[in-house]
């Protein structure tokens, strides 16, 4: 099966304040939305192991009105500060567009 | 309600962005009966609050106020600026404030102005820390100590709607606030006319952005926002762009971690029930929001401090002799630097990192192709920060001659390893910030922290 960037319509990162940064991934129709959401593919394991955070760090939410998933993880230093890389943190999903589940 | 619905003219998602004056005139024939802007963020970083600066041009800012102030005078309706100045310290308000001036004068305008402070007094918030009224806001980040505080440059409290509430009930019919909440900014005259909460939050999330909810989207252009008793109507003023349900619905997902749930210092909007619908004309009616009262008000705390200053010198290299061995070569400099400044100054004084932009500048370790030798090109930033800016441009310095001049093995390129792009190479960029408060203060009153002062133009 694709990529994940490919099945989405939009992913994207960015920061939500300064210590965490959240992705939003959103499809153009409720099946693919539904197919991916319920492949349980984009699992807090996953995304922990991806960004080098803890897995009970990851939030992730579903949310049908807009057939999106949003995951929200703590950025690897705060935003801006001297260590940064990504002031807006909107480079992070790049990480994130993972090979689907046939 | 002393009206059937309040109209609400949002003119751009950031004071300085710019919007198209087509788009504002056709939202003054809608009558507002409230022009509202949000003019700052933490998106881009400490350095605005702690240096005290606005990442928007002076010009721009000119601009897109003259626009909104004169539209709002010319209906006679308030004015409503929030973090005011990029970043809403006090310095950041005075700043903003000296702008409306001149543009009152420029214009042969007066009016009655309202200056809502939201700077924080350190002493004030030690005896409330000590109080046990300060908590973490991101679960997992650290509790807020007195020298959190004492160390902070500034620290200001993001308002609520009330302090806007007192300034319209005193006459204000120009608001210039320090650090709110965006939504405040457009929540405030619907809640103070007895609108429901909800619905005038959750409206007001989407009106701070402009036109960013709308198809094609964009946070430079204006928006309408009508609410009534149990909806609200969005509408966009540019005639390229429509709302569907999808967009407005998509918006609440935007930089915040939950798209059901909008956190303000008075409770949380619960979208939970919320329903879009499509109407004529690219608009679209919201209804369902609800808002739950918070048990305990909450006001949030941002506070930055200076953690040095930053010399940073860039430079490219081709040659793949020299990409191939990059590793090594930047620790011979980083050993050289070293020895160089031994004696003089302490190594800890100082931190130099090497960005090596088209290798791994942005995930560094965590970067999946680090190792595929597929890179032919390297972009490398010399980074340092360091205790004082004369200390940050010698060890840069160093640092970059290193780099020009550093031997490595089977090297036949011996005049040097880089391609300098720039003469100056080295470029001081000033003082660097991190933010060290993003805490919860625990108030009975969300008015009176902030105070408010009338000013009359």
């Amino acid at each position: 099966m694709a990529r994940l960037a490919d099945a989405a319509k939009v992913l994207r990162s960015k920061n939500s304040g300064p210590f965490q940064v959240t992705f939003d991934i959103m499809f153009d129709d409720g099946a693919t939305y539904r197919a991916v959401r319920d492949s349980g593919v984009l699992s807090p394991g996953l995304i922990a192991r991806l960004y080098g955070v803890q897995e009970t760090e990851v939030k992730i939410v579903s949310y049908d009105a807009a057939n999106a998933i949003k995951v929200t993880i703590p950025r690897r230093c705060s935003s801006g500060s001297a260590q940064d890389t990504d002031v807006y943190g909107a480079q992070y999903h790049v990480l994130l567009d993972i090979e689907l589940p046939a | 309600m002393a009206t059937d619905e309040i109209r609400v003219l949002s003119a751009t998602g950031i004071l300085g962005y710019g919007f198209p004056q087509e788009s504002f005139e056709e939202g003054l024939r809608r009558k507002p009966h409230v022009i509202g802007i949000d003019a700052g963020s933490t998106d881009s970083g400490p350095y605005y609050l702690g240096s005290g600066k606005s990442l928007m041009g002076r010009e721009s800012v000119k601009r897109d106020l003259s626009i909104a102030l004169k539209g709002a005078r010319a209906l006679g309706v308030p004015l409503i600026v929030g973090t005011a100045g990029f970043s809403g310290a006090d310095v950041h308000l005075s700043a903003a404030y000296e702008l409306l001036r001149e543009i009152a004068q420029e214009n042969g305008l007066h009016f009655l102005v309202a200056l809502i402070h939201a700077e924080f007094d350190k002493e004030y918030l030690k005896a409330q820390l000590r109080a046990g009224k300060i908590r973490s806001f991101v679960p997992g980040t650290r509790e807020l100590t007195e020298d959190d505080i004492e160390g902070s440059t500034r620290i200001v409290g993001q308002m609520g709607v009330g302090p806007f509430i007192r300034a319209l009930d005193m006459g204000a019919e120009v608001i210039l606030a320090g650090r709110a909440c965006d939504t405040a900014i457009f929540a405030s005259y619907p809640l103070k006319n007895g609108f429901p909460h909800g619905l005038a939050v959750h409206m007001a999330k989407i009106l701070e952005c402009g036109a960013y909810c709308a198809v094609p989207g964009a946070v430079a252009d204006c928006m309408m926002g009508t609410l009534r008793s149990d909806h609200f109507v969005i509408e966009p003023l540019n005639p390229r762009r429509k709302c569907t349900p999808t967009s407005v619905a998509a918006h609440t997902l935007y930089e915040q971690p939950d798209p059901y749930l909008i956190y303000e210092p008075e409770g949380v909007a619960d979208l939970h029930d919320a329903v879009y619908e499509q109407l004529d004309g690219g608009r679209v009616k919201v209804s369902g929001s609800r808002f739950l009262e918070a048990g305990q008000y909450t006001i949030k705390l941002e506070g930055c401090r200076n953690v040095g200053y930053r010399t940073i010198a860039i430079a490219g290299v081709r040659d793949s002799a020299v990409i191939r061995r990059i590793d090594e070569i930047e620790a011979s400099v980083r050993a050289h630097v070293e020895n160089t400044l031994a004696g003089n100054t302490d190594p800890g004084s100082y931190r130099l990192k090497f960005r090596r932009y088209g290798l791994d500048a942005v995930f560094e370790a965590m970067e999946p192709e680090r190792h595929s030798g597929r890179t032919y090109e390297l972009g490398i930033v010399i980074d340092v920060v360091a205790r004082t800016q004369e200390l940050a441009n010698a060890v840069c310095a160093v640092a970059r001659s290193t780099l020009l001049h550093c031997e490595y093995e089977g090297r036949k390129a011996t005049a040097g390893n880089l391609a300098v792009p720039f003469s100056p190479s080295d470029i001081a960029v000033g003082p660097v910030y991190e933010f060290n408060v993003y805490h919860l203060l625990q108030v009975d009153d969300l008015t009176a922290p902030f105070e408010v002062e009338l000013v009359e133009l």
